[in-house]
């Protein structure tokens, strides 16, 4: 059985995107249970080369375990995730095989993920962080990975660091780096899970910057978040979830600015007044 | 908010003096805190050695003679030792990935070897590979058997070591490695082992110190090592006393040396994001 990717009325590309294009990123029917925690009821998403999307929600309404579900990191009950091409079906019931395997790491490849704890291996400076995964996975060369890579540092303005340890690092700018780590294995997409949810709030600027920066050049992007502001000035759309479904989608100025659903009003209501 | 005795200048200079002041008094504490410490210590040895010299006689011609003959087994306690936890390191790793092993097999086979070289003691493996496995028609020599039966049962200890090791670098790191497309293995290999390296290090360097001391049981199966030098040296003429606290000291300095070297990795260990760098 394969399923059938329907793109929503209210997914239209954005500004930047060339007409005619093809969706980079296609997830269909995303259902997740953990155990009988029902978390995901059927998210769909469809992204276009080039945009930035940003899911809103509360917190345990499932955005997270979606953006997880998008590189298989967390598997889905049910649905099926196409991104860049590589087309990968739940399969919550056996182990995959080799061949499985391969397409999911083959998936990931395609979608870089920034992660709210960063996860910077502490063992390797921060161009071995950066080199690390396109030298062993994508068997590149050493010359070429750091080429690649000091390039995507010069990017997050951290070249100065190039030979520093994450742990003598801010958390700005470990985050920073971890962005970096996710560009030098040129993805189709960027994943963020709440960037900067675990950085403290003198740091949260660099980390936005950064990001609004790599939107405006034409990144495509998923954004988890709580910042509004950067929902509101960079994403071409919102996906605001409750309660594991999408219930409200479109641009900013429609979402944030006039929500038509009720639970997108009162998120937003206390979100901006406390 | 001035106070009434005057300006900000004197209520600073007060507050130096006090600074200072706290931080004499903290010193001369820690001084005297040391003083006592040595004194112990110092008062320990010399109870201990009067002790010794009222209750044998210090014959030194025979000392002469029997320091170096125990002196002699410490190439052999070293060798013992050094070898078995390198066979011990290589058990434990693999006995690691067999408990850390999805495959029930692996696991089995990995848990029912902790199990059991944990559950017995090690003198008796040392006797029952001495002993017992000749009559199943396998006679290894003396000091194969100790290193063979040292490198088991402390294998099966730094198992669960290396396991815990393993498990205590943060998932977060296993995570960001597959998020990266890397495959089971090399996520292992490059992001989990170094990491859980360096954390069973200061444990493993435990171990060796304990291994210097255990080295001692295969002087049951005639190892010439240092207990069984010493062991040998004093029973004849009834000065085990003399023979044996020459033992004890070796051993103790032994232990005191590699606690120093330890010490040091430890430190570099800690201060070391920086141990493996490579230049570039």
């Amino acid at each position: 059985m394969t399923l059938q990717h329907v793109i929503g009325p209210s997914e239209l590309p954005g500004a930047l995107v060339k007409p005619g294009a093809e969706p980079i990123v296609k997830a269909t029917a995303i259902e997740k249970h953990f155990d009988d925690n029902h978390v995901l009821r059927g998210c769909s998403m469809t992204v276009f080369p080039g945009e930035t999307v940003t899911i809103l929600g509360r917190s345990g309404s499932g955005k997270s375990t979606f953006l997880r579900c998008l590189n298989f990191l967390e598997e889905p009950t049910a649905g099926m995730v196409d991104i860049g091409g590589v087309v990968v079906q739940a399969e919550p019931l056996k182990r995959r095989d080799r061949a499985g395997q391969a397409r999911i790491r083959q998936l990931r490849i395609h979608a870089g993920m920034v992660f709210q704890e960063f996860n910077l291996f502490p063992h390797l400076s921060v161009i071995g962080n950066l080199i690390e995964a396109p030298i062993h996975v994508k068997g590149v060369g050493k010359k070429e990975a750091i080429e690649l890579a000091e390039g995507n540092l010069a990017r997050v303005g951290l070249s100065e660091k190039r030979d520093e340890y994450p742990s003598r690092l801010s958390g700005g700018q470990r985050q920073r780096v971890a962005i970096a780590r996710a560009l030098t294995m040129e993805p189709d997409v960027l994943l963020f899970d709440e960037p900067t949810s675990a950085l403290d709030p003198s740091l949260v600027g660099e980390v936005l910057k950064v990001m609004e920066s790599l939107a405006h050049e034409g990144r495509t992007m998923i954004v988890v978040t709580h910042e509004m502001a950067f929902a509101r000035e960079a994403a071409d759309r919102v996906y605001f979830m409750d309660e594991g479904l999408f219930v409200e989608v479109g641009p900013p100025e429609q979402v944030i600015g006039n929500p038509q659903d009720e639970r997108t009003r009162t998120f937003l209501a206390r979100f901006l007044h406390g | 908010m001035m106070g009434p005795a005057g300006g900000p200048g004197v209520g600073l200079s007060a507050n130096q003096q006090l600074v200072a002041d706290i931080e004499r008094a903290r010193e001369q504490r820690g001084r005297s805190w040391r003083t006592k410490f040595l004194i112990t210590w110092a008062f320990i040895v010399v109870g201990l050695v009067a002790f010794i010299l009222i209750t044998v006689s210090v014959d030194s011609a025979f000392l002469e003679k029997v320091v170096p003959f125990i002196l002699a087994g410490v190439p052999i306690t070293l060798f013992l030792a050094v070898t078995s936890i390198f066979f011990a390191t290589i058990l434990a790793a693999l006995g690691a990935l067999g408990r850390l092993s999805r495959n029930p097999y692996l696991n089995g086979i990995a848990s029912f070897y902790v199990s059991f070289f944990r559950g017995t003691p090690l003198l008796l493996q040392i006797l029952f590979i001495f002993l017992a496995l000749p009559q199943a028609g396998i006679v290894l020599p003396e000091i194969p058997t100790a290193i063979v039966a040292l490198s088991l049962n402390y294998g099966s200890y730094m198992t669960e070591v290396f396991r815990s090791g393993i498990e205590a670098v943060p998932h977060g790191q296993t995570e960001a490695a597959q998020s990266l497309g890397m495959t089971g293995r090399t996520t292992f290999r490059r992001i989990i082992a170094p990491q859980a390296f360096r954390i069973v290090t200061p444990a493993v360097g435990n171990d060796f110190v304990a291994m210097i001391k255990d080295s001692s049981l295969a002087s049951v199966v005639g190892v010439q090592e240092v207990l069984w030098r010493a062991q040998t040296a004093g029973r004849p003429t009834f000065q085990s006393m003399q023979t044996l606290l020459v033992a004890a000291f070796i051993y103790w300095v032994l232990t005191i040396i590699f606690s120093l070297f330890q010490g040091r990795l430890e430190k570099r260990m800690a201060t070391g994001d920086r141990v493996q760098r490579r230049a570039q």
